[in-house]
């Protein structure tokens, strides 16, 4: 390299922090251009993306097992938008349908956020707290798994088992959660029908 | 998913979707890939432009058949047929690859003399109870000498040894028999043989891509089992480009699987210890005219080796060869992860026994007709709606409602949690009737808890969290811990020896600190879950002892031991989380062919299994062109673009000393580290409940009557005939001579629970409906749009039907069969609701995984005149 292209290069670096301009004085400029009458109120002018600020969580995508990466923007304790996120080599960004609706699939206004309890032979739900369902529900386990607990067959081998509680679901479920569930109805419990979606 | 497992020693796709590029021939079958995995579909896309040939074989034309190359209308339920006909091409023609199927298959191994072949038998193997509907394998092992080696031939000649076995076996599944069976022309049929084998060999690799349309089959283990066997006659598993991709259907169904949230297994694929019981001798099962349930009372005998003590489980499913010898480290260190300082007694024989056997088939249907007959009193559904979404929904429903007690975790009130004062249109629901105690509990959307899932390339992924869920809405992770500590108390005083597991069980898994900025001060941690999932040093060598808090991590399960020093949630994720502060799930580094820094694959991140194979016997690339791992001479180790999946320095020339146990017993050039031989298994002397060879048969229900045996569909399914909530057509019912086949939709997932509370989704697809072809619609006078009523044995539902090409009437034996399409997203609860179309589907169970045929069943169509 020739002294003077070195010279002329290291000029461009230095004026390099001068070129790099944010986003919003690019469209500040863009707006300037053929008149200084400008067709733009000043509210379009102040408009800024909602992401803008906004904290980008990484996630998956809940629906097929693609795995398909998220990113998750949040501001002020909100998801303000899910897109796909353009880093992850499985999708680069991209989404299907499933995907693209999961920000509704999570903010939703028929979400449930409070626990619905029905009584036997009862026609309506009740609104109870969740301390009281994990309660109620730790004491029918107890007693249905009291009721029926199996140590041996008639034939004399051991089992240490019930057959009367099941538990169904894991494949939208995490990982970790597969193991807790596993771990205590099995492991603790002795509940042998412990299935999920991978069988349907 | 035991049609892999069995074939090639592990239950996981063989690869993931990003190779798929690297294929010059993609075939899908028994999948619709553009629509059901879109995302995963755009590599396909990719090769194509890049040349490869792609290929879709499917009852019902859809977006993955525009996009091919070669679309192939075929008979929904007769994969098998397909499929064997081209095995029988390859071995008659000697067009498999010959170097790499000698030496890495099962092909020249000899079978015991008393097997023998549903060709014999009209349609049943060696070993068939018909009394029981059972198979005893004994017969399907190998010629083994005196010291249990198999005893092989390798120049294929012998009349014993597979090569000739399959010959006979696949000798009538000829180009004519597909024209019959799948209704597919002969040279659209050699098209495809052609393509595969142009596109298969030493420089180019052939990929197969399946999903639940094999899957939800009565024989649906043997169609996936074929199409690996079809890969090992090609040369094209371990190998970039090559593989057989289970596309998977839900966020972290695999993880279920792995982990799992299963019946028969414990984590890692360990089987479930057992103590099964049989139908006494003489048990006699009804006949398909009686109603009535089988007496109760009935004779039960014991099956099976006993597994009453750890040392006689590890003798009944462990292996002395191959890589499960190593079994009894994992099942030690499972039992040292759950039980703690119990598992050190007895050499872990005393928490063995807190272990529950099974005794038979507690899957998730099996079970459904024990709660209908009022055996279950209590449910637990996470995230999962069986009122809609399993098969036969309306015995799903009926079996709810016998129930005591039922807790439902979801986002969204789905049908499962209001079966007992709603139901589909025309069905009445008195909740007065109704017993079931129902709790519905708010549950946590995968924005609102970290964790991770598992997708369908065996991939480990970490999610953050992004926000707090609403309201009382809580992860599952925090449900499942507070119930086990509510229950730990309620049992803390109990002198019984049977509540010793509850007391005895490791469950501490509290936060340091409360997560910063969330209002939830309670949630357990996530972390501390995976990190006794991946693995930790209970014991250190200098004898001190640690708790999982304080625990150094295992760095991956070849350090794990069978002393109770080590304990291990699930070992095949072992090395996940390897040291403190490093989650490879949450690494997110996309760089790389493989990507090998992007979550984490298990096993030991491997990105392509069995990749052994990639590379000749000698240990060379089979050609430059199709390069990926290989033996390196000067470093003396395998190398390549993956972790090599075989002992890093076993040299390919390495051959077992006599006596040799463990992977030692493999020499060099066996690619298949989990089977005892090393070998990819053409035929499988053991592992399945329906026979060593996949055999067509007909769905339970089908409009023709098998041509190839009296043995008219699966001998080991399940029909459950006596139950009045399960009939069945029988072949040539007029009143229900169309074939339907189900399938997904891309805007909506499974029964709907995701989606129907979406306006952006069901905007886009609002209603169900039927595709039916011109033809069938003008027989039956239905126009386009028209409402019609679609029905069953089982029940009836309606939809509006679109009349379309999609569909085609096909040619059999001179007679013409119509096939109907229907997807099954829809229900009573939701913002778009409709028929549900599992109303219709039966529950005949396949052997191996109990899964139900909802891909070929029988029905007809009406117009729903006066009901539109």
């Amino acid at each position: 390299m020739s002294s003077r292209k070195r010279e002329e290069a290291e000029e461009a670096t230095a004026a390099l922090p001068l070129l790099v301009k944010t986003l919003q004085e690019v469209a500040d400029e863009a707006l300037e251009i053929g008149s200084k009458r400008q067709p733009f109120s000043a509210e379009s002018r102040q408009k800024r993306p909602r992401i803008r600020d906004a904290r980008v969580v990484h996630s998956v995508c809940p629906y097929c097992a693609v795995g398909c990466g998220l990113n998750v923007y949040v501001k002020d304790g909100q998801v303000l938008d899910i897109e796909g996120n353009p880093d992850s080599p499985i999708n680069h960004g991209t989404l299907c349908p499933k995907g693209a609706a999961t920000f509704q699939y999570t903010v939703n206004p028929s979400r449930l956020t409070r626990v619905l309890y029905r009584a036997p032979y009862s026609d309506h739900w009740e609104e109870k707290s969740l301390d009281w369902a994990m309660e109620q529900i730790a004491l029918r386990v107890k007693q249905t798994r009291d009721a029926t607990f199996v140590e041996r067959l008639p034939d004399g081998r051991e089992v240490n088992h019930t057959l009367a509680i099941a538990s169904l679901g894991g494949a939208t479920l995490d990982v970790e959660e597969n193991y807790l569930m596993k771990k205590l109805f099995t492991g603790a419990l002795g509940i042998v029908s412990i299935e999920n979606q991978a069988r349907i | 998913m035991p049609g892999l497992g069995t074939t090639l020693g592990r239950g996981g796709a063989t690869t993931f979707p990003q190779d798929l590029v690297n294929s010059d021939c993609i075939l899908i079958m028994g999948s619709n890939m553009a629509e059901a995995h879109p995302v995963a579909f755009a590599n396909v896309v990719k090769a194509k432009e890049r040349g490869a040939k792609v290929i879709h074989i499917d009852p019902h034309f859809s977006r993955t058949s525009a996009l091919a190359n070669l679309y192939v209308p075929i008979r929904a339920g007769s994969d098998i047929v397909f499929l064997g006909a081209i095995i029988r091409y390859l071995l008659e023609q000697k067009a498999f690859f010959q170097e790499y199927v000698l030496h890495y298959t099962n092909i020249a191994t000899l079978i015991r003399e008393d097997f023998r072949d549903t060709e014999d038998l009209d349609g049943v193997f060696s070993g068939y109870d018909p009394e029981t509907g059972t198979y005893d394998p004994t017969s399907w092992d190998y010629e083994r000498d005196a010291a249990g080696r198999p005893l092989s031939d390798p120049t294929l000649e012998h009349p014993r040894c597979v090569y000739q076995i399959m010959r006979r076996h696949y000798a009538r599944y000829t180009p004519e028999l597909v024209e019959q069976v799948c209704g597919v022309p002969r040279a659209l049929w050699q098209q495809v043989v052609d393509t595969l084998i142009a596109n298969s060999g030493r420089e180019r690799t052939s990929a197969i891509c399946y999903a639940v349309g094999w899957t939800q089959q009565s024989k649906g283990v043997q169609i996936i089992r074929t199409a690996a066997m079809l890969q090992l006659l090609l040369g094209n598993i371990g190998r970039p480009g090559g593989g057989v991709m289970a596309l998977r259907g839900h966020a972290s169904i695999q993880g279920s699987t792995d982990v799992p949230t299963l019946y028969d297994l414990l984590s890692g694929y360990m089987p479930q210890p057992a103590a099964l019981l049989a139908p006494g001798p003489g048990t006699r099962r009804p006949r398909a005219e009686e109603v009535q349930a089988p007496v109760a009372g009935e004779e039960m005998r014991p099956v099976g080796p006993s597994q009453q003590t750890l040392a006689e489980y590890i003798a009944a499913v462990g292996q002395k060869t191959g890589w499960w010898a190593n079994l009894p480290a994992y099942i030690r260190s499972l039992l040292k992860a759950w039980y703690g300082s119990y598992a050190d007694e007895e050499e872990g024989e005393r928490s063995y026994r807190f272990l529950p056997k099974i005794i038979g088939d507690h899957s998730h249907l099996a079970t459904s007709y024990e709660m209908l007959d009022g055996k279950v009193r209590g449910y637990f559904l996470f995230g999962q709606n069986p009122a809609a979404g399993s098969t036969n929904a309306r015995m799903q429903r009926k079996a709810l409602a016998q129930l005591d007690w039922l807790v439902v975790r979801d986002l969204y009130e789905v049908e499962s949690a209001a079966f007992w004062y709603r139901g589909p249109e025309g069905e009445a629901v008195d909740p007065r009737q109704i017993k079931t105690e129902v709790f519905l509990l708010p549950a946590a959307a995968s924005t609102e808890k970290e964790g991770s899932f598992t997708n369908t390339q065996r991939l480990l992924q970490w999610r953050d969290k992004a926000v707090d869920p609403p309201g009382d809405a809580r992860s599952d992770l925090w449900f499942v811990y507070h119930l086990g500590k509510r229950l730990k108390a309620l049992y803390a005083d109990s002198p019984h020896e049977r509540d010793l597991p509850i007391k005895a069980l490791t469950w501490d898994y509290e936060r340091e600190t409360p997560e910063p900025g969330s209002r939830i001060l309670d949630e357990p941690d996530a972390l501390l879950v995976l990190k006794e999932i991946n693995g930790y040093y209970a014991r250190t060598p200098d004898g001190k002892e640690y708790s999982l808090r304080e625990a150094p991590h295992v760095p991956d399960f070849t350090v794990l031991k069978a002393d109770g020093s080590t304990a291990c949630g699930s070992w095949i994720y072992s090395g996940v989380y390897p040291e403190p502060g490093r989650n490879r799930a949450a690494s997110r580094d996309p760089s790389g062919y493989t990507f090998p820094n992007w979550g984490f694959a298990w096993p030991a991140n491997r990105r392509i299994l069995y990749n052994r194979a990639s590379a000749d016997p000698q240990g060379r690339p089979w050609s430059e062109r199709k390069k990926y791992i290989w033996w390196d001479e000067e470093r003396r180790q395998w190398t390549g673009y993956d972790v090599p999946d075989f002992p890093l320095r076993k040299p390919p020339d390495y051959t077992p000393p006599p006596g040799a146990t463990g992977i030692d017993a493999h020499s060099g050039s066996d690619p298949f580290i989990m089977k005892p031989d090393g070998k990819g298994w053409l035929f499988a002397p053991s592992g399945l409940k329906d026979g060593p060879l996949p055999t067509h048969y007909e769905a339970a229900e089908a409009p023709i009557t098998n041509p190839l045996y009296h043995r008219q569909s699966n001998p080991a399914a399940r029909y459950y005939r006596d139950r009045p909530d399960n009939r069945l057509a029988a072949v040539g019912d007029e009143r229900y001579p169309i074939v339907a086949t189900t399938y997904r939709l891309t805007e909506h997932h499974l029964s709907g629970p995701m989606t129907r509370w979406l306006p952006w989704l069901n905007a886009l697809q609002p209603a169900l409906f039927v595709e039916i072809s011109p033809e069938l619609a003008a027989e039956r006078q239905i126009r386009h749009g028209d409402q019609v009523i679609i029905s069953t044995p089982r029940g009836e539902i309606q939809a509006r039907a679109l009349v379309t090409r999609r569909l085609r009437p096909l040619r059999l034996n001179g007679r013409i069969v119509h096939q109907i399409g229907l997807p099954f997203h829809w229900g009573f609860q939701g913002k778009a609701t409709g028929s549900i179309t599992n109303d219709l589907t039966h529950m005949v169970l396949e052997p191996n995984v109990s899964i139900e045929e909802a891909k070929a069943f029988l029905c007809d169509v009406r117009p729903a005149r006066g009901r539109s």
